[in-house]
């Protein structure tokens, strides 16, 4: 089971954040096939939060094939985002290490790389859309 | 169907329109939360819904009825007035011994669970409950009453930062539970952010913004670029705020289309930042610009 929380500084809307971890807990394998999600009205009485929010961010995910409503007794984890992409983490990281430090040799700060990175993720991502 | 209706609605205080021609449709299943300047006419706005006053123009509906006209509307709605007035002669034990008297379908198992379960006791008079008990105290009557709309004003303005969580946890526990339609105003926005799922911007009367949250939050958007005049922007954006400098311009659009010029950069907003965009004077209306073909 994981536990939400919600942040005030992230930019994304309570729904998104919600939607974002429990994506996020797959990728790492932090939730498995068959692990319950907590049930809306702990997310609700946990975080303050409107029961419409957790149950939006519980339907993209079920639209997203992710997990499944069982009615009366929970949401379940159907499907894992880690799968053969967790053995390709390992070289891409040392690929971005290596990248890392070369950038540092060139002379650049942690917030030059951090926008440079940003800004190529950004226009990257938006030409893959285009 | 709506939780509450309103149409040219205006309430006077002697010389001073409190709130006139309000016209709005809050639809019934949802937490809308109710901003606005104050004197904009939110309290008076929820005060006419819960029938405490009658208006002095236009018409209001609540859960299809008119306030206040009789025992069946009544019913139908909870009511938490600013600083959560109780009988401070009255314990906690006769607020609820009243409530069951006054309410026909009163839940006395819910209002002793939850008299218990935030921690109040019995015997306490209402007088010497602190801010945050006397909210507590205030939900629970409002809740044990089962009403189809809970109207709650400034339900969390007097209460420390974790009074306010709990009581905010037990109220959307409730909206879980009982699918209860609920309206409330608050300034404090990051709170409603979390709780509502529709806003109402209210502003002089005029409802200047309202509509889903999620929907809201993806249509509005801030462009800041090189400095430019306003009336060069495309016709389907439109403009809730802008600001210059010398060279670089700033501007709050709403716009279901995507934003296609370049030069600008794009950013998204959060609640506070939009219902402050809203607050502030409006942009006068500008001529469309045709599209060329």
């Amino acid at each position: 089971m994981i536990e939400f929380y919600l942040d005030g500084r992230s930019g994304l809307s309570p729904y998104q954040q919600l939607v974002q971890q429990v994506r996020h807990a797959l990728r790492l394998g932090l939730l498995a096939e068959g692990d319950q999600l907590p049930k809306v009205k702990d997310v609700v009485a946990g975080l303050a939060i409107n029961p419409n929010t957790v149950l939006k961010a519980y339907r993209e995910l079920e639209h997203d094939g992710l997990v499944a409503a069982r009615p009366g007794v929970g949401t379940f984890v159907t499907a894992t985002l880690a799968g053969g992409s967790l053995a390709a983490l390992g070289p891409l990281r040392q690929d971005l290490r290596r990248w890392l430090s070369k950038a540092r040799r060139a002379g650049l700060d942690e917030e030059s790389i951090e926008a440079l990175f940003m800004s190529t993720f950004r226009s990257a991502s938006q030409e893959d859309i285009a | 169907m709506s939780a509450v209706r309103a149409e040219g609605l205006g309430r006077k205080y002697r010389r001073r329109w409190a709130l006139s021609d309000c016209t709005l449709d809050i639809p019934a299943g949802h937490v809308t939360g109710l901003v606005g300047p104050n004197g904009a006419g939110k309290t008076t706005l929820l005060n006419l819904a819960a029938g405490m006053l009658p208006p002095t123009t236009g018409v209001i509906e609540v859960c299809g009825g008119v306030p206040g006209s009789g025992a069946d509307q009544l019913a139908k709605v909870g009511y938490v007035a600013q600083d959560a007035p109780v009988y401070s002669g009255l314990t906690v034990d006769e607020h609820i011994e009243l409530g069951a008297r006054l309410n026909p379908a009163w839940d006395a198992g819910l209002a002793r669970d939850r008299v218990h379960r935030v921690g109040l006791h019995g015997k306490q008079p209402a007088g010497k409950l602190s801010g945050g008990e006397r909210a507590q105290l205030a939900l629970t009557l409002g809740l044990a009453k089962r009403p189809e709309l809970l109207l709650l004003d400034e339900p969390v303005a007097a209460l420390d930062p974790l009074a306010r969580r709990e009581f905010l946890q037990d109220l959307m526990s409730a909206v879980a539970e009982h699918e209860l339609s609920v309206v409330l105003s608050s300034h404090l926005v990051a709170d409603l952010e979390r709780v509502c799922d529709h806003l109402v911007v209210l502003v002089d009367s005029r409802v200047r913004v309202i509509g889903e949250v999620e929907t809201l939050l993806s249509e509005h958007h801030r462009l800041t670029g090189p400095r430019r005049e306003l009336g060069s922007l495309p016709g389907d954006q439109e403009v809730v705020a802008a600001s210059h400098t010398d060279r670089q311009t700033t501007v709050i659009v709403r716009t279901t289309a995507p934003i296609l010029d370049p030069t600008w950069t794009v950013g998204q907003l959060g609640l506070e930042d939009l219902v402050l965009a809203y607050l502030s004077k409006p942009v006068p209306n500008r001529p469309a610009l045709e599209v060329l073909r």
